[in-house]
């Protein structure tokens, strides 16, 4: 199934990425509640490439489990400053700045796969999926 | 970056998102709303979220922001129409939108600012 990279550089580029990962999962069955839990993770890990991680790129894939069920997965990509404690920026109300902290670990609750890989001064890549049900 | 309309019906301001939002757009809305609020004498704003598809936390915290500057203006903030999909996300994200009032639609909202006064 193909595959889609977005660059992300600009609000306007958060808001394409949102679209086109909306698309995707209306296209390969996930419910509305679903799609809509996704496009949100999406909005939040697709802001954090932004602002923490000075831009980068998401992509957007269609895969398919060994049981037969179709999901959506999504990364992230940066070359930022890294996440120097995962841990923590992993917990509710933990935030480096402006945010509400609840991006990462909103993100996380949002969808049924999480992965994420920091090094400090080389960057962070989070790669995420939902399952049609 | 879009801009999102204010109109004042009577004693009310009326938001109707109808774009697909930007972080931007919606800082823009807020310093928007403060200006129209100091301007008229609104007493109520009204922001209709039905077309809205996503609110993740930034956007529901500048709705939270902005409820709490309408506050500041002796005005109160009511958010209508917000999507079933959409509540259940923002209650999974852990944003409860406190000190925001909701209604169903815009003629409930606008009865709760009626019943103000």
């Amino acid at each position: 199934m193909d595959e889609s990279v977005l660059a992300i550089g600009s609000g306007d580029d958060v808001v394409r990425v949102r679209q086109q990962v909306r698309v995707a999962a209306a296209d390969n069955g996930l419910s509305l509640v679903d799609q809509t839990k996704l496009v949100t993770a999406a909005s939040e890990l697709a802001r954090n490439t932004l602002i923490h991680g000075g831009g980068g790129r998401a992509t957007v894939e269609v895969v398919k489990s060994p049981n037969g069920r179709t999901g959506i997965k999504l990364s992230f990509t940066d070359e930022g400053p890294g996440i120097p404690n995962l841990e923590l920026a992993l917990t509710d109300g933990w935030s480096s700045g402006t945010g509400l902290g609840l991006g990462l670990s909103g993100a996380r609750r949002l969808v049924d796969e999480f992965e994420l890989d920091s090094k400090p001064g080389i960057g962070t890549s989070i790669v995420v999926v939902k399952w049609s049900r | 970056m879009e801009q999102v309309p204010i109109l004042k019906i009577g004693q009310t301001l009326f938001v109707s998102i109808q774009i697909d939002l930007q972080d931007d757009s919606v800082v823009r809305l807020q310093e928007d709303l403060a200006e129209e609020l100091a301007a008229t004498s609104a007493s109520g704003v009204i922001i209709d979220i039905t077309a809205v598809e996503i609110v993740d936390s930034f956007i529901g915290r500048m709705l939270s922001t902005i409820a709490s500057i309408s506050r500041l203006f002796d005005a109160e903030t009511v958010i209508v129409g917000m999507r079933p999909a959409v509540a259940i996300t923002l209650t999974e994200l852990g944003l409860s939108l406190s000190g925001v009032r909701t209604a169903l639609n815009a003629e409930k909202g606008l009865a709760i600012l009626n019943g103000k006064t």
